[in-house]
């Protein structure tokens, strides 16, 4: 069986955000650049699986839809472990088109497990991995915490409000992951970005989509009103505050 | 020409997200001169079905079928659509949730309609459609213009209050059978934990970081808890050492909430904690260090040691309650 990882570029988490031309954009001077961290742990999560003979798990492969300053994240990826890397030559102006393009890639190029992330943090619109499934008429199981394969069988574990389901079917599949997917990412140690330079990485023209979103402007978050303190020692105060001024108890 | 919205239900059950929801479509349905059309799909009896009514809901669409007792993204998106092609809808709302999250992209390609996902305003133009949405978790929001000719909505949780209106919604039983072929998944087991608050649709949370020091010193946070009738939760480190269930975890990469009232305890603030938190109405913080960065995010703030304030609320608290 063979994975294929949805990589998402992003600012890393850390960054204070700027806007650019007119706030239509991010400026992305001094940005530093990161695999998003839900990619991150669902490649660590294919990697596992992969070391894993029993689970017959032959090859991961990342892919991305970007250009080519983004070719850094995809080497990061390569290093960290994955075989081999798919890059979509493309801006990514919007989810649908991102989705377009991976499931054009999968139409010919059969994967049988496709992990997306939860979401990217940028755009946080938590949608590419519904879509690609759609788009090939495969199933998709969202909030996915769990991937196990026993006995050739694929089994997933979906959060749900206040607890889990643990879901069996069959490959190809897409599944959309979040926290619990793996512990910790997975690092690149020396010999894996020796071992990345030498690793394939395919570039791919993008078909012709029309995006369906557009973001004219964006605005950051209303400031929050100064932070009133109450005195440690007549903490009691704060109850009073809560419940008479602000009356949210 | 309708609005039409997907309301879940919980063991038969509407909760106040479903209404949120509700409430919603029908403002976004006045912004387009149409009415708001309901979809439950479940078992769910007359008289609970007739409480969307209750936030504008003109038609309930209920449909009731064995093959759709547990969530199977690709069916459900199927029924879905089929329903609002009948219903002519041209915005589809959905919540932000785990099931939106998973039904909304599949009923987006179905449709070839943009999604615009964790709204958390009415649209701000019909004409280009341009919605509100939360972006760079939290650090940025972003106006979208949805191109297409159908638009889907994805609502943020407790980001739109409840509007009642006149009841004159009409229920309509809707049989639809699915095809097999599109119900690949299986559930297997469920492990459900009963009689705690759900930590996303908590209106008060209480949580605690590494400030707290140790996993024993949880029980007056949890009293506290427990008194406002809130949820608790955790930073990232204290899910990570095991303090606290994973399932608390709140941030970037746990959970993101928009509770009423957030009340912050031994957490510095890093902006991956608050990039989970910061929707929310209130935040309390209580941290022993005057200069930490939840300061900046907070509405309220105590400089002092966990240990000593947490039972000087968990007082106060009592004597408001008697
Ligand atoms: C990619 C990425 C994703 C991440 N995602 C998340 C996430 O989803 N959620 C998350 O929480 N973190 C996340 N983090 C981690 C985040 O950067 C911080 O490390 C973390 O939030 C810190 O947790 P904390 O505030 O509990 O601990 P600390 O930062 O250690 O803060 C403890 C605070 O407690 C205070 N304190 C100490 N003693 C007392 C006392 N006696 N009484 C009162 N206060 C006291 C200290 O002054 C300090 O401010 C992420 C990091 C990365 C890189």
């Amino acid at each position: 069986m063979k994975i294929l990882v949805c990589i998402s570029n992003v600012p890393d988490t850390t960054t204070k955000i700027k806007f650019a031309g007119g706030n239509s954009s991010i400026d992305t001077t001094g940005v530093q650049w990161v695999i998003n961290p839900w990619d991150e742990l669902s490649l660590t999560r294919a990697l596992e699986l992969k070391d894993d003979a029993a689970t017959g798990i032959k090859s991961v492969t990342v892919i991305h839809v970007g250009n080519a300053a983004s070719e850094p994240t995809i080497r990061k990826a390569l290093a960290i472990g994955a075989d081999d890397g798919i890059r979509v030559n493309a801006e990514s102006p919007d989810a649908w088109y991102v989705a377009s393009q991976i499931a054009e890639v999968v139409k010919n190029d059969q994967f049988d497990i496709i992990l997306c992330g939860i979401e990217s943090s940028d755009y946080n619109g938590s949608v590419v991995g519904g879509m690609v499934a759609e788009f090939l008429g495969i199933p998709s199981v969202s909030a996915v915490s769990g991937i196990n394969i026993e006995n050739g069988q694929p089994v997933l574990t979906r959060e749900i409000d206040g607890g889990k389901e643990i879901i069996a079917l069959s490959a190809p599949f897409v599944a959309i992951v979040q926290k619990g997917i793996a512990k910790e990412p997975r690092i690149a140690a020396m010999r894996g970005i020796m071992m990345a330079r030498s690793k394939p990485v395919k570039l791919i023209d993008p078909v012709a989509v029309e995006p369906l979103t557009l973001i004219s402007v964006f605005e950051k978050p209303a400031p929050r009103t100064a932070c009133k303190y109450i005195d440690a020692d007549n903490a009691e105060q704060l109850i009073d505050l809560l419940q008479n001024e602000a009356k949210v108890i | 020409m309708s609005v039409l919205v997907y309301t879940e239900n919980w063991d038969g059950k509407f909760k106040k997200l479903s209404f949120e929801l509700v409430s919603y479509a029908a403002g976004v349905a006045k912004l387009l001169n149409t009415t708001v059309a309901a979809v439950s799909i479940g078992r769910v009896e007359e008289n609970e079905l007739k409480k969307l009514g209750n936030y504008g809901a003109v038609k309930i669409i209920s449909v009731n079928n064995d093959q759709l007792v547990s969530l199977d993204s690709q069916a459900y998106a199927s029924v879905i659509s089929e329903i609002s092609v009948k219903e002519g809808a041209s915005v589809i709302v959905f919540a932000n949730n785990n099931t939106g999250k998973a039904v909304a992209p599949r009923v987006s390609v179905r449709l070839k309609a943009g999604v615009g996902s964790g709204v958390s305003r009415l649209p701000l133009n019909v004409d280009p459609f341009t919605v509100y949405k939360r972006t760079y978790s939290g650090n940025a929001f972003a106006h979208v213009i949805i191109k297409s000719a159908v638009k889907i909505i994805t609502l943020a949780q407790n980001s739109f209050d409840l509007i009642e209106t006149a009841n004159n919604a009409t229920i309509e039983i809707l049989n639809i059978s699915v095809d097999p072929s599109l119900l690949k998944t299986s559930v297997k087991d469920v492990q459900k934990q009963s009689g705690k608050i759900v930590l996303t649709d908590a209106d008060i949370v209480v949580s605690g970081g590494r400030g707290m020091k140790s996993a024993d010193n949880w029980s007056p946070l949890i009293e506290l808890a427990t008194l406002l009738g809130a949820a608790t939760a955790c930073s990232r480190p204290v899910s990570d050492e095991g303090w606290r269930p994973h399932d608390e975890h709140t941030g970037q990469t746990g959970k993101i909430i928009a509770p009423n009232l957030y009340i912050a305890v031994g957490i510095s603030g890093a902006t991956q904690h608050l990039a989970g938190i910061s929707s929310s109405k209130y935040i309390v913080a209580i941290n022993s260090d005057k200069d930490a960065p939840v300061f900046e995010a907070a509405q309220y703030g105590i400089v002092g040691d966990a240990m000593k304030v947490l039972p000087k609320l968990v007082a106060a608290v009592k004597e408001i309650k008697k």
